[in-house]
């Protein structure tokens, strides 16, 4: 199945591939948020406030979690509705954290999306965009070097240690590297002109024995 | 992870058809709005979880062969088991319009071939096999051939056979 399934992948900077998987799930992430304006009927469809039912509004000002698919739906109207704040990994704080070292910095426990999530930002418009694609573009500088080493140099070894730390854009760098390795092995070894079974093939072998035992 | 998707893609279908219901008694703008936001997403959850299928589908055909085993067929709707043969057919036609009079098959060969004849091993039983030249080949588990390559290709791929290097 690897050789000839190909999908989808995610977009460029601030655009988003409408099909890819990827994109789906990155968009899923929450980012914080105000109302605008009072939202009449809305709490029931965010969860807000405990019992609310289906006739309360959310006041003006409170402070909302939602989505990005929902942020970017909602935004694009002078902002009457919705205005968004940058969530805390973007902040000022964070942003010296990268810039002193990025290396130690746990991307996927800070949300695992973080390269995508942060050009997905830029389309809203605030006044520390230049400085927030700065510091996205230094911090994947900086962690490149990392990546590139150790995805070259594990050869059939336990990688989770290594990926732990990453984010998902930086995992599939990683998972290209050890391809690419993993190939070049191969060739070396003389296995480049013997035909093997697909993967696909060897999997569904596995999984048809189990559907038959049980 | 693919799983989890099609929960959520089935799940959010159902949503979709409340939310249809609901919003002809809408009149503010921006719940309009919102409920817009959520059927496009829900939209665009399924579009691209069926689309993923579409191209693991053609992979199969690329791995497989022509023919796919009953239990995978039991899993695709009608209208995917209609784009694989369409998909077949188009494949064959393009190969049969490369190269020459009898067409070309690009399912052969995808690693670059070293020799014409190769030494397999059989990994299950499959039967009786027949040859260009009229000979057949009783295939046992753990016996050994040595046949032209090409008709092996499509038996290693789908793991009766195993490939052997000297």
């Amino acid at each position: 199945m690897s050789e000839a399934y190909f999908p989808v992948g995610p977009g460029l900077g601030p655009e988003e591939n409408f099909l890819s998987l990827d994109d789906i799930l990155m968009s899923q992430e929450k980012l914080p948020g105000r109302a605008e304006s009072t939202l009449p009927r809305l709490a029931f469809a965010l969860g807000q406030g405990a019992g609310a039912g289906s006739g309360d509004s959310i006041p003006e000002g409170s402070k909302l979690e939602i989505p990005l698919w929902l942020a970017k739906g909602l935004h694009d109207s002078k902002r009457r509705i919705i205005s968004m704040e940058l969530p805390k990994i973007y902040k000022e704080a964070w942003r010296t954290v990268f810039s002193a070292d990025a290396n130690v910095v746990d991307l996927h426990k800070m949300g695992p999306y973080y390269y995508g999530f942060g050009s997905q930002l830029l389309n809203f418009d605030n006044p520390e965009n230049p400085e927030i694609a700065q510091t996205i573009l230094q911090t994947f500088i900086s962690r490149f070097r990392r990546i590139m080493d150790s995805s070259q140099n594990a050869y059939n070894e336990d990688t989770s240690a290594l990926v732990a730390r990453l984010d998902e854009l930086e995992r599939a760098l990683f998972r290209a590297g050890q391809k690419g390795l993993n190939d070049f092995q191969c060739w070396e070894k003389g296995q480049a002109s013997q035909i093997t079974a697909s993967s696909l093939v060897q999997n569904y072998g596995k999984r048809k024995f189990t559907d038959m035992d049980g | 992870r693919q799983a989890l998707e099609e929960m959520r893609a089935l799940y959010e279908r159902n949503q979709a058809d409340v939310s249809e219901a609901k919003s002809g008694r809408t009149d503010l703008i921006f719940l309009i709005r919102f409920r817009h936001c959520c059927l496009l997403r829900n939209q665009r959850c399924v579009v691209a979880y069926l689309y993923d299928r579409l191209l693991r589908i053609r992979a199969l055909r690329w791995e497989y062969g022509s023919v796919l085993p009953n239990a995978i067929q039991f899993h695709m709707s009608a209208e995917e088991v209609e784009w694989f043969s369409r998909y077949k057919k188009s494949l064959a036609t393009y190969m049969r319009s490369v190269g020459g009079e009898e067409g070309l098959d690009l399912t052969q060969d995808i690693k670059p071939p070293k020799s014409l004849y190769i030494e397999v091993r059989c990994l299950k039983d499959y039967g009786e096999f027949e040859i260009d030249d009229g000979t057949t080949v009783l295939l046992k588990k753990n016996s050994q051939h040595f046949l032209p390559r090409w008709k092996c290709e499509q038996l290693i791929r789908q793991g009766v056979l195993e490939h052997v290097l000297s």
